[in-house]
């Protein structure tokens, strides 16, 4: 009985799935706190958030943001590294891709500064992770601390370089100057208006497309490569793969660096795409919110485009909830929290319930099934 | 006389702002002891300083607020043990769980229940008849003395004056030493930390020891949330925590675990906080500098010891393990 086999589909979608109907719940329960029927708010969320172009936009610009951010946090995660310093590398990708939009916008063509700023943002986002990586490798200090710590440093400096370099003489508010709009990476409207489909204005731009990409890429690059198969083995069991060859300081800081550069890639579709200049905060704790993602996509990319896909709707759909009920839209911060609570924190909770649940009925049936022959 | 007066200000400042750094730091020594990480310290102070705020609100009461504080802090405390504890999850996605559910939760419950864009009412409000805030207690002579050159500014501005919550932090620093490194308890809490099969044979219950020292981690962070918003703003402020938790988890891995070292860690802190909030950056030798550098200190410094430069942080051996019981 004890042996018994259960299935992955079990693992892959049952109990995720159970999880998030516990979160759901919930929330469900926040939500009739605070005088709103839950059903009630999901509907004007979804109409919110899928109603029409322009709520499909906004869903797709924060999906975007979130598919980066969360395949950061599940390639560090494939190593055993838990990376809280998305916010960090993102916000320092943001200067890579400032500086270059600032100093080249409008002297070289678009196609020329594409790929130059994609490079900056991710070298400075992998840059930021470097020293978190090189530390736990090397000085066995460890990354979580190193990278919450980094991420304070991370606001401190681009504080300091907002206020005493970047800003321009004779403004006010603490950002950088905006860009030349020949560094602009094209909205989506923009780009299916030119083919004549009509959209409503919105941020969503053609970053979505890179975010897909690399979606696409951290798959091939964790199960099709040999760097990705050594940083499987280094999480899975370490003291196993260093005796199998494998060098675990240089897996460490690889598995570090890829995740920086991805954080570092936010900073393409918010500054470059969107705000086309450097504001303060501008990553706004979804570097946290990548973590979410990925805990819900169990780190594996497909599961990441979906998790990002449901809070780009609750982002955007959460923004809804404000017009129609006067509720803070914090609430989604609940909700992320509740998310990362139960398929996370507590993802053990449901699982031996649910593999005993499916052994007892799979005995029962085979049991039945011999009786009928 | 002048350099003399600015020095007294800036370490009246320093007591002040390192106080909740210390209160969490001592949690987090509970917790982390224990073998529990506890990234939570920030969410359990935040989600502490609204309790706190709303409480005191509503019953006028500071006391009210502390208890509700306190209160709510331990059954965060608490959540994050059946997480960790009951159920063997990730230390770290736990605390950042708590984390997260305390920035959202505070920022919607205060939006619905005080229509205030998150913020609770003040707690000194004189035309509604609220006076909710900790008074600060001046001690016995200290306005006497208040003229006599030196000892005036050393007694009656930089010793007196504080807030209760300020004397009560000091004083939990040698009471948390004794109970952690001179009692049967705090034996026992330091072996679970460090080997808690050994503990598990010895017939004490390591998941019982666990559940006790983050209930004493949740007091300890409570103070620390009542102490910024009932007693400093006198109002609860959306996100006001600032990094505090996170701040106090550095200065206790600087006090490498120890109260003495901890507090020390957190005095040094809030020194560089207090020039900090003081002054416009400050020049060395002809060279100005910036105000973030010395803000981001404390999280470069706690790098660098991590990193093993300057003597050696180690950690209890069986942190963020979870302790699974063998079975045949």
């Amino acid at each position: 009985m004890s042996q018994q086999h259960v299935p992955a589909w079990i693992h892959v979608i049952v109990i995720p799935l159970a999880n998030i109907l516990l979160a759901s719940f919930a929330a469900g329960l926040v939500f009739l706190y605070l005088d709103i029927n839950p059903l009630d708010a999901v509907s004007t969320m979804a109409y919110g958030a899928f109603g029409d172009s322009y709520g499909w936009g906004y869903t797709l610009y924060y999906t975007t943001s979130f598919i980066f951010t969360g395949l950061a946090v599940a390639v560090a995660f494939h190593c055993g590294l838990f990376n809280i310093g998305g916010e960090g590398q993102a916000y320092i990708g943001a200067l890579g891709v400032g500086l270059v939009c600032l100093g080249l916008g409008g002297h070289v063509p678009f196609i020329i500064l594409l790929p130059i700023s994609i490079i900056a943002a991710g070298v400075f986002g992998a840059a930021w992770a470097l020293i978190p990586a090189w530390l736990q490798a090397y000085r066995g200090s460890h990354i979580v601390i190193t990278t919450i710590m980094f991420n304070f440093i991370a606001s401190a400096l681009m504080g300091y370089l907002l206020v005493e370099v970047l800003k321009p003489v004779g403004t006010m508010s603490v950002e950088s100057a905006v860009f030349d709009q020949a560094s602009w990476i094209p909205k989506m409207w923009e780009v299916l208006g030119f083919f004549g489909i009509d959209l409503q204005k919105s941020p969503l731009n053609l970053s979505i497309v890179w975010a897909i990409l690399c979606a696409a890429g951290v798959y091939y690059f964790i199960w099709q490569t040999r760097w990705g198969y050594e940083i499987r083995s280094t999480g899975q069991n370490s003291s196993a793969a260093e005796y199998a060859g494998i060098n675990l300081g240089k897996t460490v800081v690889l598995a570090m660096l890829v995740s920086g550069m991805l954080a570092g890639f936010f900073a393409l579709n918010v500054v470059q795409g969107e705000a086309h200049q450097i504001k303060l905060s501008l990553v706004n704790g979804m570097g946290f919110t990548g973590i979410a993602v990925a805990l819900m996509g169990r780190n594996h990319p497909l599961g990441i485009v979906i998790a990002s896909l449901l809070f780009g709707f609750l982002y955007q759909g959460g923004g809804e909830l404000q017009f129609e009920y006067g509720v803070d839209p914090r609430i989604i911060v609940v909700l992320q929290g509740l998310v990362i609570l139960f398929s996370g924190a507590l993802e053990k909770m449901m699982k031996h319930p649910i593999e005993k649940l499916y052994l007892k009925l799979a005995s029962g049936s085979k049991k039945s099934a011999a009786a009928e022959a | 006389m002048e350099a003399f007066n600015s020095l007294i200000l800036i370490l009246d400042a320093t007591l002040r702002v390192a106080t909740p750094l210390i209160f969490a730091a001592l949690a987090g020594m509970f917790s982390e002891r224990t073998g529990i990480v506890n990234i939570a310290l920030e969410g359990k102070i935040l989600a502490s300083a609204f309790a706190g705020a709303a409480a005191a609100y509503v019953t006028n009461s500071p006391w009210m607020g502390l208890l509700a504080g306190v209160m709510v802090s331990v059954v965060f405390a608490w959540m994050h043990a059946f997480a960790t504890v009951t159920h063997n999850g990730d230390h770290v996605v736990s605390g950042m769980a708590i984390n997260i559910l305390a920035a959202g939760l505070t920022a919607a419950l205060g939006n619905f229940w005080f229509k205030q864009g998150g913020n609770t009412p003040n707690l000194v409000d004189p035309f509604n008849d609220i006076d909710a805030r900790f008074s600060p207690i001046t001690l016995p002579f200290a306005d006497q003395l208040a003229d006599v050159p030196v000892i005036g500014g050393l007694y009656s501005e930089l010793i007196s004056g504080h807030f209760l919550l300020v004397y009560i932090a000091l004083a939990a620093v040698p009471v948390c030493w004794w109970v952690m490194f001179r009692t049967r308890f705090g034996l026992r809490m330091r072996a679970v930390g460090e080997n808690p099969s050994a503990v598990d044979t010895a017939g004490i219950s390591v998941a019982g020891m666990r559940y006790l020292s983050l209930t004493i981690c949740g007091v300890l962070a409570g103070l620390a949330g009542v102490y910024l918003s009932v007693a400093v703003t006198a109002q609860f402020l959306p996100n006001m925590s600032a990094g505090k938790g996170y701040m106090a988890l550095a200065a206790l891995i600087f006090g490498k675990w120890r109260p003495r070292g901890a507090l020390l860690a957190c005095l040094m802190f809030g020194i560089l906080q207090a020039i900090a909030d003081r002054s416009q950056g400050v020049s060395l030798g002809g060279f100005a500098i910036p105000v973030q550098a010395i803000e981001a200190l404390p999280y470069v410094l706690t790098v660098v010891l991590l990193a093993g430069f300057i003597g050696k942080a180690i950690p209890p051996k069986a942190i963020g393990r979870p302790y699974v019981k063998e079975r045949e």
